[in-house]
Protein backbone atom coordinates (compact mmCIF):
# COMPACT_ATOMS: atom_id res chain seq x y z
CA UNK A 1 0.00 0.00 0.00
CA UNK A 2 2.67 2.51 1.04
CA UNK A 3 4.73 1.72 -2.05
CA UNK A 4 1.71 1.84 -4.21
CA UNK A 5 1.41 5.46 -2.71
CA UNK A 6 4.88 6.00 -3.20
CA UNK A 7 4.85 4.95 -7.11
CA UNK A 8 1.08 7.55 -7.19
CA UNK A 9 3.24 10.47 -5.93
CA UNK A 10 6.59 9.58 -8.20
CA UNK A 11 4.49 9.62 -11.26
CA UNK A 12 2.62 12.68 -9.55
CA UNK A 13 5.60 14.36 -9.86
CA UNK A 14 7.47 13.05 -13.22
CA UNK A 15 3.96 14.74 -14.57
CA UNK A 16 4.24 18.15 -12.98
CA UNK A 17 8.35 18.19 -14.47
CA UNK A 18 7.69 16.84 -17.66
CA UNK A 19 4.16 20.05 -17.77
CA UNK A 20 7.41 22.52 -17.70
CA UNK A 21 7.84 23.57 -21.00
CA UNK A 22 10.73 22.25 -23.24
CA UNK A 23 11.04 19.30 -21.03
CA UNK A 24 10.85 16.38 -22.83
CA UNK A 25 10.57 13.95 -20.37
CA UNK A 26 11.96 13.01 -16.64
CA UNK A 27 12.75 10.11 -15.04
CA UNK A 28 12.91 8.61 -11.53
CA UNK A 29 16.33 6.38 -11.59
CA UNK A 30 18.54 4.27 -8.68
CA UNK A 31 21.19 5.85 -8.29
CA UNK A 32 23.58 3.49 -7.67
CA UNK A 33 22.57 1.03 -10.34
CA UNK A 34 21.17 3.13 -12.85
CA UNK A 35 17.89 1.38 -13.56
CA UNK A 36 14.67 2.87 -14.17
CA UNK A 37 12.09 3.23 -11.63
CA UNK A 38 9.51 5.40 -13.04
CA UNK A 39 9.35 7.17 -15.99
CA UNK A 40 7.73 9.85 -18.33
CA UNK A 41 9.45 10.16 -21.53
CA UNK A 42 8.28 11.76 -25.41
CA UNK A 43 8.24 9.22 -27.72
CA UNK A 44 11.81 8.45 -29.15
CA UNK A 45 13.89 9.12 -25.90
CA UNK A 46 15.57 5.68 -24.47
CA UNK A 47 14.81 5.51 -20.85
CA UNK A 48 16.82 3.37 -19.55
CA UNK A 49 19.91 4.95 -21.65
CA UNK A 50 19.44 8.04 -19.65
CA UNK A 51 19.08 6.24 -16.44
CA UNK A 52 22.36 4.90 -17.02
CA UNK A 53 24.56 7.50 -18.39
CA UNK A 54 22.86 10.07 -16.01
CA UNK A 55 23.31 7.49 -12.78
CA UNK A 56 26.95 7.09 -14.01
CA UNK A 57 27.46 11.14 -14.18
CA UNK A 58 25.90 11.76 -10.73
CA UNK A 59 28.38 9.01 -9.32
CA UNK A 60 31.27 11.03 -10.65
CA UNK A 61 30.32 14.41 -9.35
CA UNK A 62 29.10 13.17 -6.02
CA UNK A 63 33.44 11.68 -5.90
CA UNK A 64 34.48 14.78 -7.06
CA UNK A 65 32.47 16.99 -4.44
CA UNK A 66 33.81 14.25 -2.14
CA UNK A 67 37.13 14.83 -2.60
CA UNK A 68 37.00 18.93 -2.31
CA UNK A 69 35.29 18.19 0.86
CA UNK A 70 32.01 19.08 0.58
CA UNK A 71 28.46 16.93 0.24
CA UNK A 72 26.96 15.00 -2.25
CA UNK A 73 25.64 17.32 -5.09
CA UNK A 74 21.87 18.61 -4.84
CA UNK A 75 21.45 19.39 -8.18
CA UNK A 76 23.23 18.42 -11.75
CA UNK A 77 22.60 20.06 -14.96
CA UNK A 78 24.47 18.99 -17.99
CA UNK A 79 24.37 21.25 -20.94
CA UNK A 80 24.88 20.02 -24.05
CA UNK A 81 25.15 22.18 -27.87
CA UNK A 82 21.35 20.76 -27.91
CA UNK A 83 19.74 20.16 -25.22
CA UNK A 84 20.17 19.60 -21.28
CA UNK A 85 20.27 16.78 -18.33
CA UNK A 86 18.98 17.57 -14.95
CA UNK A 87 19.56 15.11 -12.20
CA UNK A 88 18.76 15.98 -8.33
CA UNK A 89 19.71 13.70 -6.19
CA UNK A 90 17.37 12.54 -3.55
CA UNK A 91 17.61 10.27 -0.50
CA UNK A 92 17.54 6.36 -0.59
CA UNK A 93 19.95 6.55 -3.64
CA UNK A 94 16.93 7.78 -5.79
CA UNK A 95 17.69 10.10 -8.68
CA UNK A 96 15.50 12.66 -10.22
CA UNK A 97 16.03 12.99 -13.90
CA UNK A 98 14.91 15.40 -17.10
CA UNK A 99 16.33 15.74 -20.66
CA UNK A 100 15.29 19.49 -21.45
CA UNK A 101 15.50 20.97 -25.04
CA UNK A 102 17.38 24.07 -25.47
CA UNK A 103 14.45 26.47 -25.21
CA UNK A 104 13.40 24.95 -21.80
CA UNK A 105 12.61 26.54 -18.92
CA UNK A 106 15.22 25.55 -16.96
CA UNK A 107 14.70 27.55 -13.53
CA UNK A 108 11.27 26.19 -13.38
CA UNK A 109 12.39 22.92 -13.89
CA UNK A 110 14.77 23.13 -11.32
CA UNK A 111 12.33 24.35 -8.17
CA UNK A 112 9.83 21.57 -9.45
CA UNK A 113 12.94 18.51 -9.35
CA UNK A 114 13.86 19.65 -5.78
CA UNK A 115 10.73 20.44 -4.57
CA UNK A 116 9.57 16.81 -6.09
CA UNK A 117 12.66 14.94 -4.68
CA UNK A 118 12.46 16.65 -1.13
CA UNK A 119 9.14 15.13 -1.41
CA UNK A 120 9.38 11.56 -3.03
CA UNK A 121 12.30 9.81 -0.17
CA UNK B 1 53.40 32.32 20.89
CA UNK B 2 49.40 31.84 20.52
CA UNK B 3 47.76 28.19 20.54
CA UNK B 4 47.08 28.53 16.92
CA UNK B 5 50.89 29.32 15.73
CA UNK B 6 51.53 26.73 18.24
CA UNK B 7 49.54 24.27 16.58
CA UNK B 8 50.28 25.25 12.91
CA UNK B 9 54.32 24.91 13.79
CA UNK B 10 53.72 21.53 14.72
CA UNK B 11 51.85 20.44 11.96
CA UNK B 12 54.76 22.23 9.43
CA UNK B 13 57.39 20.44 11.99
CA UNK B 14 55.20 17.08 11.73
CA UNK B 15 54.76 17.17 7.97
CA UNK B 16 57.89 19.46 6.37
CA UNK B 17 56.24 18.24 2.85
CA UNK B 18 52.69 19.39 3.79
CA UNK B 19 50.74 22.88 2.90
CA UNK B 20 50.34 24.10 6.04
CA UNK B 21 53.33 26.33 6.06
CA UNK B 22 50.48 28.37 4.23
CA UNK B 23 48.71 28.72 7.48
CA UNK B 24 51.18 28.99 9.07
CA UNK B 25 52.94 31.79 7.11
CA UNK B 26 49.79 33.70 7.32
CA UNK B 27 48.95 33.26 10.65
CA UNK B 28 51.71 34.87 11.75
CA UNK B 29 52.06 37.54 8.76
CA UNK B 30 48.56 38.65 11.03
CA UNK B 31 49.95 38.61 14.13
CA UNK B 32 53.21 40.59 12.64
CA UNK B 33 55.25 38.47 12.76
CA UNK B 34 57.01 39.18 9.41
CA UNK B 35 60.61 37.85 9.78
CA UNK B 36 59.16 34.39 11.16
CA UNK B 37 56.32 34.35 8.27
CA UNK B 38 58.49 35.23 6.13
CA UNK B 39 61.52 32.24 6.61
CA UNK B 40 58.09 29.60 7.05
CA UNK B 41 57.19 30.74 3.20
CA UNK B 42 60.75 30.82 1.59
CA UNK B 43 61.04 27.28 3.08
CA UNK B 44 57.53 26.48 1.63
CA UNK B 45 58.51 27.56 -1.52
CA UNK B 46 61.34 25.57 -1.49
CA UNK B 47 59.50 22.12 -1.61
CA UNK B 48 56.64 24.32 -3.63
CA UNK B 49 58.10 26.66 -6.67
CA UNK B 50 55.68 26.38 -8.35
CA UNK B 51 52.57 27.34 -6.22
CA UNK B 52 50.98 30.50 -6.71
CA UNK B 53 48.98 30.88 -2.99
CA UNK B 54 53.09 30.95 -1.53
CA UNK B 55 53.84 33.22 -4.19
CA UNK B 56 50.82 35.33 -3.69
CA UNK B 57 51.78 35.03 0.58
CA UNK B 58 55.43 35.94 -0.01
CA UNK B 59 54.56 38.93 -1.63
CA UNK B 60 51.92 40.34 0.82
CA UNK B 61 54.72 39.71 3.90
CA UNK B 62 57.58 41.62 1.98
CA UNK B 63 54.59 44.09 1.28
CA UNK B 64 53.99 44.58 4.60
CA UNK B 65 58.05 44.56 5.45
CA UNK B 66 57.87 47.76 3.08
CA UNK B 67 60.28 45.84 0.48
CA UNK B 68 57.51 46.80 -2.92
CA UNK B 69 60.46 45.44 -5.65
CA UNK B 70 60.54 42.16 -4.01
CA UNK B 71 56.57 42.12 -3.58
CA UNK B 72 56.21 42.96 -6.97
CA UNK B 73 58.64 40.06 -7.90
CA UNK B 74 56.52 37.47 -5.89
CA UNK B 75 53.50 38.67 -7.34
CA UNK B 76 54.47 38.37 -10.83
CA UNK B 77 55.78 34.98 -9.82
CA UNK B 78 52.59 34.24 -8.44
CA UNK B 79 50.79 35.46 -11.64
CA UNK B 80 53.17 33.30 -13.74
CA UNK B 81 52.01 30.18 -12.12
CA UNK B 82 48.28 31.29 -11.79
CA UNK B 83 47.39 33.58 -14.49
CA UNK B 84 44.26 33.87 -12.32
CA UNK B 85 45.14 34.91 -9.12
CA UNK B 86 42.90 37.87 -8.17
CA UNK B 87 45.29 38.84 -5.21
CA UNK B 88 48.46 38.75 -7.04
CA UNK B 89 46.34 41.24 -9.76
CA UNK B 90 45.39 43.48 -7.23
CA UNK B 91 48.18 43.63 -5.54
CA UNK B 92 50.06 44.48 -8.98
CA UNK B 93 47.12 47.02 -9.57
CA UNK B 94 48.17 48.22 -5.86
CA UNK B 95 51.84 48.66 -6.66
CA UNK B 96 51.30 49.91 -9.96
CA UNK B 97 48.96 52.36 -8.38
CA UNK B 98 51.45 53.51 -6.34
CA UNK B 99 54.32 54.08 -8.71
CA UNK B 100 52.16 56.03 -10.73
CA UNK B 101 51.31 54.01 -13.21
CA UNK B 102 47.29 54.42 -13.71
CA UNK B 103 47.02 52.75 -16.71
CA UNK B 104 48.02 49.43 -15.83
CA UNK B 105 46.94 49.82 -12.52
CA UNK B 106 43.72 50.14 -14.44
CA UNK B 107 44.92 47.14 -16.67
CA UNK B 108 45.56 44.91 -13.73
CA UNK B 109 42.28 45.55 -11.93
CA UNK B 110 40.01 45.42 -15.24
CA UNK B 111 41.80 41.84 -15.78
CA UNK B 112 40.66 41.11 -11.73
CA UNK B 113 37.01 41.90 -12.86
CA UNK B 114 37.00 39.48 -15.61
CA UNK B 115 37.78 36.85 -13.60
CA UNK B 116 35.20 37.68 -10.82
CA UNK B 117 32.85 40.59 -11.88
CA UNK B 118 31.12 40.13 -8.65
CA UNK B 119 34.07 41.29 -6.23
CA UNK B 120 32.88 45.04 -5.74
CA UNK B 121 35.80 45.91 -4.21
CA UNK B 122 37.94 46.00 -7.29
CA UNK B 123 34.97 47.70 -9.53
CA UNK B 124 35.05 50.84 -6.23
CA UNK B 125 38.86 51.03 -6.56
CA UNK B 126 38.56 51.39 -10.63
CA UNK B 127 36.62 53.95 -9.74
CA UNK B 128 38.36 55.58 -7.43
CA UNK B 129 41.66 55.39 -9.15
CA UNK B 130 39.58 56.57 -12.24
CA UNK B 131 38.49 59.39 -9.89
CA UNK B 132 41.46 59.76 -8.48
CA UNK B 133 43.60 60.65 -11.79
CA UNK B 134 40.85 63.22 -13.03
CA UNK B 135 41.07 65.22 -9.60
CA UNK B 136 43.40 68.33 -10.31
CA UNK B 137 47.35 67.47 -10.46
CA UNK B 138 48.10 69.24 -7.31
CA UNK B 139 45.12 67.33 -5.42
CA UNK B 140 46.02 63.79 -6.73
CA UNK B 141 48.17 61.08 -4.77
CA UNK B 142 52.14 61.31 -5.97
CA UNK B 143 53.91 58.18 -6.63
CA UNK B 144 56.65 58.98 -4.85
CA UNK B 145 55.00 60.40 -1.87
CA UNK B 146 54.36 60.14 1.18
CA UNK B 147 57.20 58.19 2.29
CA UNK B 148 54.88 55.44 4.22
CA UNK B 149 55.78 51.15 3.61
CA UNK B 150 53.04 49.99 1.31
CA UNK B 151 50.79 47.45 3.33
CA UNK B 152 48.24 45.66 1.51
CA UNK B 153 47.02 43.82 4.56
CA UNK B 154 45.33 47.56 4.96
CA UNK B 155 47.76 49.22 7.91
CA UNK B 156 49.76 52.48 6.94
CA UNK B 157 48.65 53.01 3.53
CA UNK B 158 49.58 56.17 2.13
CA UNK B 159 46.76 58.60 2.81
CA UNK B 160 46.32 59.95 -0.77
CA UNK B 161 45.52 55.93 -2.02
CA UNK B 162 44.38 54.49 0.84
CA UNK B 163 40.89 54.28 -0.05
CA UNK B 164 42.00 52.40 -3.19
CA UNK B 165 44.44 50.32 -1.26
CA UNK B 166 42.37 49.13 1.48
CA UNK B 167 39.77 48.53 -0.98
CA UNK B 168 41.81 46.80 -3.10
CA UNK B 169 43.55 44.71 -0.70
CA UNK B 170 40.26 43.92 1.12
CA UNK B 171 40.71 39.99 0.04
CA UNK B 172 44.79 39.33 0.80
CA UNK B 173 44.01 35.72 -0.08
CA UNK B 174 43.06 36.76 -3.14
CA UNK B 175 39.97 34.57 -3.14
CA UNK B 176 37.40 37.28 -4.34
CA UNK B 177 35.46 37.03 -0.75
CA UNK B 178 33.12 33.87 -1.71
CA UNK B 179 35.67 32.35 -4.24
CA UNK B 180 36.50 28.97 -2.85
CA UNK B 181 38.65 27.94 -6.07
CA UNK B 182 39.41 27.94 -9.87
CA UNK B 183 41.30 25.21 -11.10
CA UNK B 184 42.51 23.84 -15.01
CA UNK B 185 43.21 20.46 -15.65
CA UNK B 186 44.16 18.48 -18.12
CA UNK B 187 42.55 15.23 -19.67
CA UNK B 188 44.31 12.90 -17.61
CA UNK B 189 43.25 14.72 -14.44
CA UNK B 190 46.49 16.34 -13.82
CA UNK B 191 46.14 20.12 -12.54
CA UNK B 192 47.58 22.38 -14.66
CA UNK B 193 47.07 26.01 -12.56
CA UNK B 194 44.86 27.11 -9.97
CA UNK B 195 44.11 26.20 -6.46
CA UNK B 196 40.85 24.44 -4.92
CA UNK B 197 40.47 24.78 -1.16
CA UNK B 198 38.12 22.78 0.66
CA UNK B 199 35.99 23.90 2.85
CA UNK B 200 38.35 23.24 5.91
CA UNK B 201 41.22 25.26 3.16
CA UNK B 202 43.13 22.05 2.64
CA UNK B 203 44.32 22.14 -0.77
CA UNK B 204 41.97 19.30 -2.52
CA UNK B 205 43.12 20.43 -6.09
CA UNK B 206 45.52 17.39 -6.98
CA UNK B 207 42.47 15.03 -5.42
CA UNK B 208 39.80 16.74 -7.39
CA UNK B 209 41.42 17.15 -10.49
CA UNK B 210 41.87 13.43 -10.67
CA UNK B 211 38.14 12.60 -10.48
CA UNK B 212 37.49 15.51 -13.11
CA UNK B 213 39.30 13.35 -16.33
CA UNK B 214 36.31 11.02 -15.70
CA UNK B 215 33.85 13.72 -15.25
CA UNK B 216 34.32 14.76 -18.67
CA UNK B 217 35.12 11.72 -20.60
CA UNK B 218 31.06 10.88 -18.70
CA UNK B 219 30.29 14.29 -19.94
CA UNK B 220 31.27 13.42 -23.41
CA UNK B 221 29.72 9.92 -23.57
CA UNK B 222 26.52 11.17 -22.09
CA UNK B 223 25.73 13.89 -24.03
CA UNK B 224 26.78 12.04 -27.55
CA UNK B 225 24.52 9.50 -26.49
CA UNK B 226 21.82 11.60 -25.66
CA UNK B 227 21.79 13.22 -28.82
CA UNK B 228 22.83 16.38 -26.94
CA UNK B 229 25.59 17.31 -29.39
CA UNK B 230 28.96 18.17 -27.25
CA UNK B 231 28.86 19.37 -23.31
CA UNK B 232 29.70 22.47 -22.98
CA UNK B 233 28.98 23.21 -19.27
CA UNK B 234 28.00 20.99 -16.11
CA UNK B 235 26.59 22.95 -13.02
CA UNK B 236 26.49 21.09 -9.72
CA UNK B 237 24.83 22.31 -6.70
CA UNK B 238 26.14 21.13 -3.05
CA UNK B 239 25.11 22.30 0.12
CA UNK B 240 28.69 23.85 1.04
CA UNK B 241 29.27 24.85 -2.74
CA UNK B 242 28.30 25.49 -6.38
CA UNK B 243 30.81 24.31 -9.05
CA UNK B 244 31.39 24.84 -12.48
CA UNK B 245 32.68 22.88 -15.42
CA UNK B 246 33.67 24.04 -18.75
CA UNK B 247 35.98 22.77 -21.40
CA UNK B 248 37.98 25.92 -22.76
CA UNK B 249 39.79 23.31 -25.14
CA UNK B 250 39.02 19.88 -25.95
CA UNK B 251 42.08 18.73 -23.50
CA UNK B 252 41.13 20.40 -20.53
CA UNK B 253 38.90 21.20 -17.98
CA UNK B 254 38.17 24.39 -15.84
CA UNK B 255 36.73 23.93 -12.91
CA UNK B 256 35.16 27.38 -10.66
CA UNK B 257 33.94 26.63 -7.65
CA UNK B 258 32.11 29.44 -5.40
CA UNK B 259 29.73 29.85 -2.48
CA UNK B 260 26.46 28.33 -2.68
CA UNK B 261 24.72 32.30 -2.27
CA UNK B 262 25.96 33.44 -5.85
CA UNK B 263 23.75 32.37 -8.36
CA UNK B 264 24.71 29.75 -10.71
CA UNK B 265 23.74 31.35 -13.79
CA UNK B 266 26.52 34.08 -12.59
CA UNK B 267 28.84 31.62 -11.88
CA UNK B 268 28.51 30.58 -14.94
CA UNK B 269 29.27 33.79 -16.69
CA UNK B 270 32.01 33.77 -14.35
CA UNK B 271 33.49 30.20 -15.56
CA UNK B 272 33.24 31.40 -18.97
CA UNK B 273 35.17 34.19 -18.90
CA UNK B 274 37.72 32.04 -16.71
CA UNK B 275 37.79 29.54 -19.27
CA UNK B 276 38.66 32.69 -22.42
CA UNK B 277 41.34 33.93 -19.78
CA UNK B 278 43.02 30.47 -19.59
CA UNK B 279 42.39 29.77 -22.96
CA UNK B 280 45.12 32.49 -23.84
CA UNK B 281 46.82 31.32 -20.98
CA UNK B 282 47.24 27.77 -22.60
CA UNK B 283 47.89 29.63 -25.69
CA UNK B 284 50.91 31.62 -23.84
CA UNK B 285 52.52 28.42 -22.56
CA UNK B 286 52.92 26.38 -25.76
Amino acid sequence: MASQRAMTEADAALERITQVPGIRGSLLISGSDGLVVAERLMEGIDGRAIAALAASLVQRLDRATNRAGMRAPTFVHLKGNSGSVLAAPGRSDLVLVAVASTDANLGLARMQMLDAVGRLV
Amino acid sequence: MTDDIKTLTARVAEEPSSLAFLELGEALRRRGQLDAAYKVTRGGLSRYPALGDAHDLLARILSDQGDLAGAFDAWADALRFDPMRIGALKGLGFLYFRAGDVPAALDHLRRATEIDPDDISIRQAIERIRGATSQPASERARPDSPPVPAAPSGKNLPPAGSAVAAEVMADPGGNGGSQKGIMLVDGNGLRLNGTLLSPSNQDVGDGVAAELAGVSKEAARTSRLLGLGGWQAIAVESPEGNLYLVAPTPETMLLTVRDPSLPMARLGLIAERAAREAREWLVSER
